[in-house]
């Protein structure tokens, strides 16, 4: 990808402080991003606005997939997120707050689903 | 370092108190931490979008989301924020080059897509609530009108900070304190931008949906 490139360019303009860690990408990473974006975000609208698949369940599903797959777009050509900047704290920072976003998130489903199924208001007169 | 240290502890004088002068803590560190901030802030949102995934399907015999949201207009919305963050992204590489007036221009870009962003989401809440569908309707209005309010305020105050610094530079250039204030809100331009990407598939299109 153009991680690699866009950190090896030289930042001449400023490099006065020596400590610029962050990774600025590069025109060709911007657009290379941007028309990602919009494939990724054009095709998940049709899909919906369209009834394209004809079925809820798997056009659910398509577009999560498309979601999860932009979000990364969005993280690699516009946050710019390697292993490598900082360190690599920023990486264990998001690894930690999915593995945190995961568990809240399925929690809560999971939890609530249950709670919902279990405590019907039939569940008396059953 | 060590030298400052050394200079600090004279040998025989006990010093209570740090001598060398506080200074500004630039550079790298900022954004790690800056970084961090964000990471809490994702937090915020997954747990506004934990509700959302709970509510959401409550709606108390109101509207549901086929009922009230329209696809055209989010989509509208989608490319906006889509276009400012590539707009910010121009304004960065130009920030690389020094480009001061270039850099301006491309953040006034930003500012107005930003601008039209909020102002087709007023527009959509201002509709919403003509029709009924106000947060106190049921219990999927009130986690919509949340989880989407807060990332439209986290827009407005992007927007403010990007006035603000929009200033700064025009008043004190492109100094180095003002780059990485700019990286700063680069970093927050762009989440806000991943979070939306949360928004319009788990609200709007899968609201849509069945």
């Amino acid at each position: 990808m153009s991680g690699p490139q866009s950190h090896a360019e030289p930042h001449g303009a400023h490099d006065a402080h020596g400590d610029d860690h962050a990774p600025h990408g590069s025109l060709r990473g911007y657009v290379t991003g941007f028309l990602l974006s919009v494939v990724l975000t054009a095709i998940p609208f049709w899909l919906v606005m369209n009834d394209v698949l004809g079925n809820a369940t798997l056009t659910a599903i398509v577009i999560m997939g498309f979601a999860a797959v932009q979000i990364v777009v969005h993280m690699v050509y516009f946050l710019h997120m390697n292993g490598r900047s900082e360190g690599g704290w920023n990486m264990m920072g998001l690894i930690f707050t999915i593995v945190i976003v995961v568990i809240v998130l399925s929690g809560s489903l999971w939890v609530m689903y249950h709670l919902n199924t279990n405590m019907m208001p039939d569940m008396h007169r059953m | 370092m060590a030298k400052a240290k050394a200079q600090a502890q004279v040998p025989g004088v006990p010093a209570f108190y740090v001598t060398e002068d506080e200074h500004a803590h630039s550079g790298g560190s900022t954004m790690l931490g800056f970084w961090l901030y964000l990471m809490s802030d994702c937090l915020v949102f997954a747990v506004l979008f934990a509700t959302y995934g709970v509510l959401g399907r409550n709606y108390a015999a109101g509207p549901s989301g086929a009922d009230l949201f329209d696809l055209k207009l989010v989509a509208v919305n989608t490319a906006m924020l889509l276009f400012s963050s590539i707009t910010y992204g121009f304004a960065m590489l130009a920030m690389d080059k020094g480009r001061q007036a270039v850099m301006q221009g491309w953040l006034v870009v930003t500012g107005l897509f930003g601008l039209a962003f909020l102002g087709i989401e007023l527009y959509e809440f201002a509709h919403l609530i003509h029709e009924g569908a106000t947060p106190m309707r049921s219990a999927f209005l009130s986690s919509f009108f949340t989880l989407v309010g807060t990332h439209g305020l986290h827009v407005t105050f992007g927007l403010i900070w990007l006035t603000v610094l929009m200033v700064q530079v025009s008043k004190r250039g492109l100094i180095e304190a003002n780059r990485r204030r700019l990286l700063c809100l680069s970093m927050f331009w762009h989440f806000l931008d991943v979070v939306w990407i949360g928004v319009f598939t788990f609200v709007y299109l899968m609201g849509v949906l069945k």
